[in-house]
């Protein structure tokens, strides 16, 4: 149908656009404002192909997790000699050869799609309807559709691995971050005993950098 | 909607000698304009109302009137009034701004928030009021609702201003943490309902109050207070305003706002407080469905008559009456709370998520499971849900048309299908 055309060309050029946005401009700041605005418009193609799942979750953790917390990032980093980014000769050139030798990949994958090389019986796989999920998602989510489901085999799939997975790298995220924490001097070290530490470390870094920005440097932290 | 359009398009046409295909693109453009239209009034005059009564509740509160001269007696014209003085206000903004950032992050905000009620479905049966039903409704609410915080925190970096940065840095903090028991939170009746689809959430709730999922178990109760709590802090409401805490930021992340843009800020804050109470509403409240059953075989509520017609679309029209009547009723609960408690210090607003509302979201998430283990008939006797069995016919038959033409399989008829959960009966016992 002509719309989807339209409305793909359209998600389509505001995602490219502003990616290259991304690259051109200098202005850290609107780097990652241009990156929300790619990113959404990503998520719209993935609407647009009736991939509501994928969609939300590109809204969920692209753009509403890891961006708000890249523009914390920038707020709180980015303060008047490093708004604007000069990168120099070789790092232009570098990130040129990275950029191309990706370019180059991506298009070789998108040619390789067998469905798009014209009629035949491979571009008859369009007419089938598509798949919503995988033997392997499936496995991760507790289920096992793949094999016989007659042969007595434990077919409880891989959730308990796969959460134990995670869990496992909660802990190493909370033990990086305890261990990455700010050292306050030794007295208030003595008054806050750790523990607590993710918020401790979230007000300790929030009321530092109000102090930086009310140029007060006395400005203690927030009692406990 | 749009083959109906088109369907009387054709009818209009026909008399000149032409005719119109039932999936013409021109029927598609003029729903999803109906569709848009709609939705972007909701959030306008949503707002227009709920200004005026947040003035009026703040009065009453506070033993005094409120606005009583414009517009006759309760002073219902006083926003009006209110937005012509905002419309000729100067329009200022500081020189060392940058400028590009200043003037989008208002819209921002304002575009997510309608976009949430896209997903938003005002009445449930099998042919709800929704502009697009996605199977994933819950989860695209809450991922659209999270991106309000970017027009918060572009507002207050590109002011320029130390007291916008102060303002955009809590709300970012904020934000951040309180959406972890958020959708801890909205997790708990998408396990009762078995779907992230909020019309069949609402749908499994029909039949009284004791079926509403706030009742199913005494976990369900707390994790909705703790649901409330958490969106009104994710709304930035009082007691959790610390982004626009006037007494020491002066205004917050829109010090430097005026205007219509300045409005702007706060049509999206009022209507994300009505979208988050609808959801609420849904998912916990019983949705549509009114608390006494009423009409069909003692187990539906008006709201939920099964069939097509004048009959269905009236029902629904109930079921969109008690569901709004919900929603605002939680809306005023957040104004009465709002002008009852002072407002948290940043410390206390993060261990109230941090050391309250995460742990007690989880436990219950636990507690919920384990009593859904248990009883898996709810505490109170519960139907054994007919009205899921009649809208997964009705999907793929009347209803299900309208998704098919525009090249959406039902979800039945796609993919692999799931063995039931070991231990979880589909089925009441006897």
């Amino acid at each position: 149908m002509i719309w989807h055309s339209v409305l793909f060309t359209l998600f389509a050029a505001i995602a490219c656009g502003f990616a290259m946005a991304v690259v051109f401009t200098s202005n850290v700041v609107r780097m990652a404002f241009y990156l929300v605005i790619s990113l959404s418009a990503t998520s719209g193609l993935f609407f647009l192909a009736g991939a509501d799942f994928v969609g939300a979750m590109q809204l969920m953790i692209y753009v509403g997790g890891t961006l708000v917390l890249l523009i914390f990032g920038v707020m709180l980093t980015a303060q008047q000699r490093f708004v604007q980014m000069r990168p120099s000769r070789s790092e232009v050139l570098l990130a040129g050869l990275l950029g191309a030798a990706l370019l180059v990949l991506l298009a070789s994958a998108a040619v390789g799609v067998p469905t798009w090389r014209g009629s035949g019986p491979k571009a008859a796989a369009l007419d089938e309807p598509p798949l919503t999920a995988t033997p392997i998602a499936l496995g991760l989510l507790g289920f096992r559709v793949d094999g016989d489901p007659d042969d007595g085999q434990n077919r409880a799939g891989y959730l308990l691995p796969f959460e134990i997975i995670s869990v496992h790298l909660l802990v190493v995220l909370v033990g990086a971050a305890y261990l990455a924490r700010t050292r306050l001097t030794a007295g208030s070290l003595a008054q806050q005993p750790p523990g607590g530490f993710e918020q401790d470390a979230a007000e300790d870094r929030i009321a530092e950098v109000e102090a930086i920005a009310a140029d007060s440097p006395g400005t203690e932290g927030p009692p406990t | 909607m749009a083959p109906t359009i088109n369907w009387a398009l054709d009818l209009l046409v026909g008399w000149v000698g032409l005719s119109i295909p039932p999936d013409a693109a021109v029927g598609y453009v003029l729903a999803a304009l109906v569709q848009v239209g709609m939705i972007l009034n909701l959030a306008a005059v949503g707002g227009l109302v709920f200004i005026w009564l947040e003035r009026k509740i703040a009065g009453r509160i506070q033993d005094r009137l409120g606005p009583t001269r414009v517009g006759g007696r309760f002073g219902w014209l006083q926003t009006v009034a209110d937005g012509l003085k905002l419309l000729t206000k100067e329009d200022l903004m500081p020189t060392s701004a940058d400028s590009l950032l200043f003037r989008v992050a208002p819209y921002i905000g304002v575009a997510a928030s309608v976009a949430a009620f896209v997903a938003l479905p005002f009445a449930g049966g099998p042919h709800p009021f929704v502009v697009q039903r996605l199977d994933i409704a819950v989860f695209f609410v809450l991922a659209v609702l999270g991106l309000e915080v970017f027009s918060i925190i572009l507002a207050g970096y590109s002011s320029a201003s130390k007291w916008s940065l102060f303002g955009a840095m809590r709300e970012a903090a904020q934000v951040v943490s309180y959406e972890v028991p958020l959708g801890l939170c909205a997790v708990v009746p998408v396990m009762l309902a078995g779907s992230m689809d909020l019309v069949t959430v609402g749908d499994v709730q029909r039949g009284g109050f004791w079926n509403w999922h706030v009742l199913n178990d005494p976990f369900t109760l707390i994790v909705f207070c703790v649901y409330f709590t958490c969106a009104t802090a994710s709304v930035n409401r009082a007691p959790f305003d610390l982004a626009e805490a006037e007494s020491e930021l002066v205004g917050g992340f829109h010090t430097e706002y005026s205007g219509m843009r300045w409005s702007f800020f706060f049509l999206a804050e009022y209507s994300s407080m009505l979208l988050v109470s609808l959801l609420a509403a849904i998912l916990f409240l019983g949705a549509w469905h009114g608390p006494v059953p009423l009409g069909m075989n003692g187990e539906g509520w008006l709201g939920s008559v099964v069939g097509l017609g004048v009959a269905n679309y009236l029902g629904n029209l109930l079921g969109l009456a008690c569901l709004m009547t919900k929603g605002v009723f939680l809306v005023i609960i957040m104004m009465w709370v709002r002008w009852s408690m002072p407002r948290l210090r940043i410390d206390q607003v993060m261990t109230t998520c941090l050391k309250y509302c995460t742990p007690l979201a989880a436990v219950c998430f636990l507690g919920a499971t384990a009593w859904q283990a248990a009883f898996p008939a709810g505490l109170l006797w519960r139907p054994p849900t007919p009205g899921l069995v009649e809208i997964s016919e009705q999907k793929t038959s009347p209803g299900g048309a309208a998704a098919r033409s525009q090249g959406r399989e039902p979800l039945e008829a796609i993919g692999y299908a799931l063995p039931p959960l070991r231990g979880f009966s589909t089925e009441a016992p006897q």
